[in-house]
């Protein structure tokens, strides 16, 4: 590991400067003197005319002036009293399995009232890239109790599925039902949760809190909040404070850690303020290039590693402004994480709980976490048969709507039904309703017996499985509640 | 070169840094950047002034800090032990980085050489002393894992007479294996070759592209060939299969080499190649396909200055392969990460930005890397062919194929292979947007199919756009005025443009069967679906209607056709060809009758 080296307090103290020369945005820009030895990346303690100590960081330096972004803005800030102390050091998380159970604010202070934690290590919060010749692919089926999400946009440990939602739908409420009820099939290690809140009201948060309260998970629960009143360009920290602290555990602590970050919107818009403080040249909707890299840097941080126990598994929550998928924040995360989970507000509108689109949301690592041993064999072509059959039944509505019922065969009629079934029974379910996989996959079938020639009708799925999983042709001498059946 | 320049950092911006004092620095010459001695490469100069992209994290790094100049440009290490390799953007070798460091994740300032020098390779010479050679000339093989048979080659820019060469024995990339005199003076030349991977490497002349890259995926093959040597665009939104589409054209083209760069793409997608691909045997082989690929892992959170170099390090070495007379296909997984490196680096020099923030520069740069595809005539006294096929995809925001990156693709390739989310979303796969893609090949290509497949494979070709093309306009009327609204005639080719998308379009990446379609199993299941075609359109001209026809059990064999082994093809589709040319009308019954009567009743 490369850190900078601890400076002793005599050379800290000639790291004192009263020069600030210009403030602008969330920047300062200090004049060095042409004193050396400030570092890029370095963060400094800013003591303002009233005394108040604020703190930030280095985005840039050269010999004679540093540019320090302010986490918590420049309000007040002078360019003749302000002190700013470069510490020699770059950004820091102290970690220990103490950090279970604690809440941070979201440059990482205890919020909760006790004292900081007694540390085993600092970690450099920006972390390092996963050697890729080190990485495990993920195979874990995990057991979100969510039949939408288990049947059909499986959640594997060690994967980053982010939840694109807007402003009115319940993707609080998704996310919290999963951190409830995520479960790995026949093992018992629980799933430690880090909740990185950036810029969500204080009610959101708060529910949160509940949330895990309520199922008692709170002592396996870190919280980095950083509230919608909270300054900004805190918000840039704020996830990578999370995932240093979800990496401790999971990489030296062996533990299995679910990452909740919500809202990666108002992250992306921090980021472009301070672009547009450095007059950088925009992107698409005036986020900065490197938009991209910078999500990278934060989404990749999640996986498996070979050898070692723990892994981390991440739901990002990103609202899409105005629903809009093609805006640059879902749009750039799509292209990062491993699939995607849609919540739609026309489902939402028709009282449907989780509003999941099904059209466009998917799990790219789903192919290899199901299956037998996993979760069970007919688990693919059911999936397959039911996205198909729902499908061409949404289809068939957006027909009917324009020429009328009567132009239907029996068998349009037939998956017309069965979209509506399927809505209902399928994607629906109550907020507390944990539904074991072989629940979900059975409501499956019990939908596709509105076929009456599922050889014939049920393109998606093979003879053999039809033959052994049909709800009408099933032996009752086996247990077909079993991922080895 | 001239004596070591020492200068120091002025300034540091992320990936970039300035330092002075380094007069007499070349462009794109690499640096040791800082105490760390961090890989850098110059990207401008002014006076005594150099701006430095560093292919590594800044953090901690001083102004004043020592830049020391290596006198040479960025350069790829070509010898025999590069197959198989996993290599980061600047050709470290991920699995010794990983040896050497012992930590699973990639700290800065690690040096890691691209090849072993100790290892030994078994060298049988091809050329004997007192031969003359030139640049290009093979003086020896090397066996490289199972299947490569590497060709040692005399360097670019050297000839002369040989005055010495080794006898057949194992040696190290490092041995001098052959000395040749040339103007007076003597050069020892060992197996390892350096070249500068900005540059292409030279060749004797460009071949017209006539033969395809066959990919054993349907819609390629049959609908949009690529030519060996031909390059190929596959812009996609997210959620559309560029990467499956990619890891498919890695896996089953009769490409002798494959380099794969993962630029700035997910971490896990590389982990799926390096555990799959030692798994899977290519059929043209009988090897495991690792053996014949070499991969570039830049993934999106490493360093975004080594994502931009990694294109045209993975490029060098498919050149070299190329030289040797191979046939290369390298595929570049996205070519917008890329770009968008390109536009990073460009926003921190403070450059005048082009269209959407990229620099002016992107046409160019991306028609260069293109320009270094193609089938050609290598450097070399003998006549030997090689080729590089590129086929990149991009990831155009919001799915908008009109952004620049896509744009300025589209101007230099020849195949357009357009992604479409509504198939995606409808799960039709590869999700190969059939009326919108195209291939400027077909004509180049024609003979080869008509010679090596069938005299009728294009005409077959045609019918099949033409009928997709009438689907088309067919359902717009649908969605107007309903199914039932159309004559009988119609719907005939909206069900054979449904068996085409169906059971010839798709196809299934992850069905072990399906992965793969040989040409021969291609061309039946189009004769047999055009053929049925046909065959509808007579029995309906003698009264048998629709429903009927769409009941016989011939259709269920359509369904499943693409699940036939591709060793059995030949017999089990020339089963269907041959009941679809018996179906008959009973002239007692009015009903379909023929040879297969029996199977009529459903099982």
């Amino acid at each position: 590991m490369t850190e900078t080296p601890k400076i002793n307090p005599e050379t800290l103290a000639k790291r004192i400067f009263k020069t600030a020369i210009e403030v602008t945005g969330p920047l300062l820009f200090v004049d060095l003197k042409g004193k050396a030895g400030v570092s890029y990346g370095e963060i400094a303690k800013i003591k303002l005319p009233d005394g108040e100590i604020r703190s930030g960081q280095i985005l840039e330096v050269s010999r004679d002036i540093a540019v320090v972004q302010l986490f918590e803005g420049t309000s007040g800030m002078d360019v003749e009293k302000t002190t700013i102390q470069f510490l020699g050091e770059t950004m820091k998380l102290p970690v220990s399995s103490d950090l279970l159970g604690r809440i941070f604010d979201g440059r990482g202070e205890p919020l909760d009232k006790q004292p900081p934690i007694v540390a085993v290590d600092e970690w450099p919060i920006n972390g390092s890239p996963i050697n890729p010749y080190a990485r495990q692919y993920p195979r874990e089926f995990i057991q979100t109790g969510i039949s939408s999400i288990d049947g059909l946009f499986t959640l594997i440990r060690g994967q980053k599925l982010p939840i694109f939602s807007a402003n009115g739908l319940p993707h609080n409420e998704v996310a919290a039902q999963i951190a409830r009820q995520a479960a790995v099939l026949g093992a018992q290690a629980e799933f430690a949760v880090v909740f990185a809140a950036m810029g969500i009201t204080a009610e959101e948060a708060q529910y949160f809190r509940k949330e895990f309260e309520k199922s008692g998970a709170l002592d396996r629960v870190v919280l980095f909040l950083n509230l919608a009143d909270d300054p900004a360009i805190e918000r840039i920290l704020t996830p990578r404070l999370a995932l240093t602290a979800a990496e401790y555990l999971a990489y030296e602590c062996d533990m299995h850690l679910l990452v909740i970050l919500t809202d990666m919107t108002n992250y992306a818009e921090s980021l472009r303020e301070i672009g547009a403080a450095r007059e950088e040249v925009p992107g698409r909707r005036g986020f900065p290039g490197y938009l991209y890299s910078d999500l990278a840097s934060i989404y990749e941080r999640a996986g498996r590693i070979k050898g070692r126990k723990g892994t981390i598994t991440q739901m990002p929550i990103l609202s899409m402004p105005n629903d809009d998928i093609t805006h640059p924040v879902p749009d750039l995360s799509g292209y990062i994480t491993e699939g995607q989970i849609i919540l739609d507000r026309g489902l939402h509108r028709r009282g449907i709980y989780p509003p999941i689109n099904v059209g466009p949301s998917l799990s790219r690592l789903q192919k290899e976490g199901i299956g037998k041993g996993l979760t069970r064999r007919d688990h693919k072509e059911l999936a397959d048969q039911l996205y198909y059959a729902n499908a061409r039944g949404n289809d068939l509505r957006n027909l009917v709507a324009v020429v009328g019922e009567e132009s239907l065969t029996e068998e349009d009629h037939r998956f017309l039904k069965f979209a509506d079934d399927f809505e209902q029974k399928f994607l629906k379910q109550g907020r507390d309703e944990n539904r074991n996989i072989f629940e979900s996959l059975d409501i499956g079938w019990e939908l596709l017996k509105i076929f009456p020639n599922p050889k014939r009708e049920l393109k998606r799925i093979s003879e053999e499985t039809i033959n052994f999983f049909h709800l009408e042709r099933r032996d009752p001498k086996i247990n077909y509640n079993s991922r080895d059946v | 070169m001239s004596t070591k320049r020492v200068g120091k950092i002025l300034k540091i911006s992320g990936p970039v840094i300035e330092a002075d004092g380094m007069l007499g620095s070349s462009m794109y010459e690499v640096c040791k950047v800082g105490e760390e001695g961090l890989i850098g490469e110059i990207i401008k100069i002014k006076g005594d002034v150099c701006t430095i992209q560093v292919y590594e994290e800044t953090d901690g790094i001083r102004p004043n800090e020592k830049v020391i100049g290596t006198g040479a440009g960025l350069s790829a290490e070509l010898a025999p032990g590069l197959i198989g390799q996993i290599y980061d953007g600047i050709q470290r070798p991920l699995p010794l980085i990983l040896e050497k460091t012992q930590d699973d994740f990639i700290r800065r300032g690690v040096i890691a050489i691209p090849l072993e020098y100790d290892k030994k390779w078994p060298f049988v010479p091809t050329i004997e002393k007192g031969a003359k050679v030139t640049a290009g000339d093979i003086i020896g093989t090397v066996q490289e894992g199972p299947v490569v048979n590497h060709k040692v080659m005399i360097p670019p820019k050297v000839s002369g007479t040989i005055t010495s060469i080794v006898k057949a024995d194992d040696y190290t990339v490092l041995d001098p294996i052959v000395t040749v005199k040339s103007n007076g003076t003597e050069l020892e030349i060992p197996m390892l070759q350096k070249w500068p991977v900005r540059f292409g490497r030279p060749i004797k002349e460009r071949l017209e592209p006539t033969i395809p890259l066959i990919t054993g995926q349907r819609v390629f093959d049959t609908f949009f060939p690529i030519a060996k040597g031909g390059t190929s665009a596959i812009p996609g939104g997210f959620g559309t299969g560029k990467t499956v589409s990619q890891h498919q054209l890695a896996k089953w083209s009769d490409a002798e080499i494959v380099v794969y760069i993962g630029c700035g793409e997910r971490g896990n997608e590389m982990t799926n190649v390096l555990e799959d691909f030692p798994k899977l045997i290519d059929p043209n082989t009988g090897e495991p396909l690792m053996n014949r690929t070499i991969l570039i892992a830049n993934t999106s959170n490493m360093p975004v200055a080594a994502r931009e170099a990694s294109v045209y390090t993975g490029m060098t070495l498919a050149e070299y392969y190329r030289d040797m007379g191979y046939n290369v296909a390298l595929m570049a997984d996205s070519t917008s990460r890329w770009a968008e490196a390109m536009r990073e680096i460009s926003g921190r020099l403070e450059e005048m930005p082009g269209e959407a923030g990229y620099p002016a520069y992107l046409a160019s740069k991306i028609a260069q890397f293109y320009e270094r595809a193609g089938r050609v005539s290598t450097l070399s006294t003998a006549e030997r062919q090689g080729s590089i096929t590129i086929i990149g995809a991009v990831s155009p925001p919001g799915g908008d194929f009109s952004e620049p990156v896509t744009q300025n693709t589209l101007r230099i390739t020849k195949v357009f292979w357009a992604l479409s989310k509504d198939l995606a979303a409808r799960r039709h796969f590869p999700a190969i947007d059939y009326l919108n893609s195209y291939t400027l090949y077909t004509n180049e290509l024609a003979p080869w199919f008509a010679e090596n497949v069938n005299p009728r494979f294009q005409a077959y070709r045609s019918e099949a756009m033409v009928l997709l093309q009438k689907d088309k306009e067919l359902e717009d009327i649908v969605q107007l005025v309903g199914p039932e609204a159309l004559p009988e005639s119609e719907k005939i080719i909206l069900e054979s443009a449904r068996m085409i998308k169906e059971d010839f379009l798709q196809q299934n990446a992850f069905n072990e069967v399906d992965s793969f379609s040989s040409l021969e199993k291609q061309w039946l299941m189009l004769k047999i679906i055009i053929d049925f075609y046909h065959k509808m359109g007579e029995l309906y001209n003698l009264g048998v209607k629709l429903p009927e026809m769409m009941n016989l059990p011939i259709i269920d064999k359509i369904t499943r056709m693409k699940y036939i082994p591709n060793d059995n093809v030949g017999k089990e589709l020339g089963a269907i060809l041959a009941e679809i040319e018996a179906l008959q009308v009973d002239a007692i019954t009015n009903r379909i009758g023929g040879r297969m009567m029996t199977d009529l009743t459903d099982k």
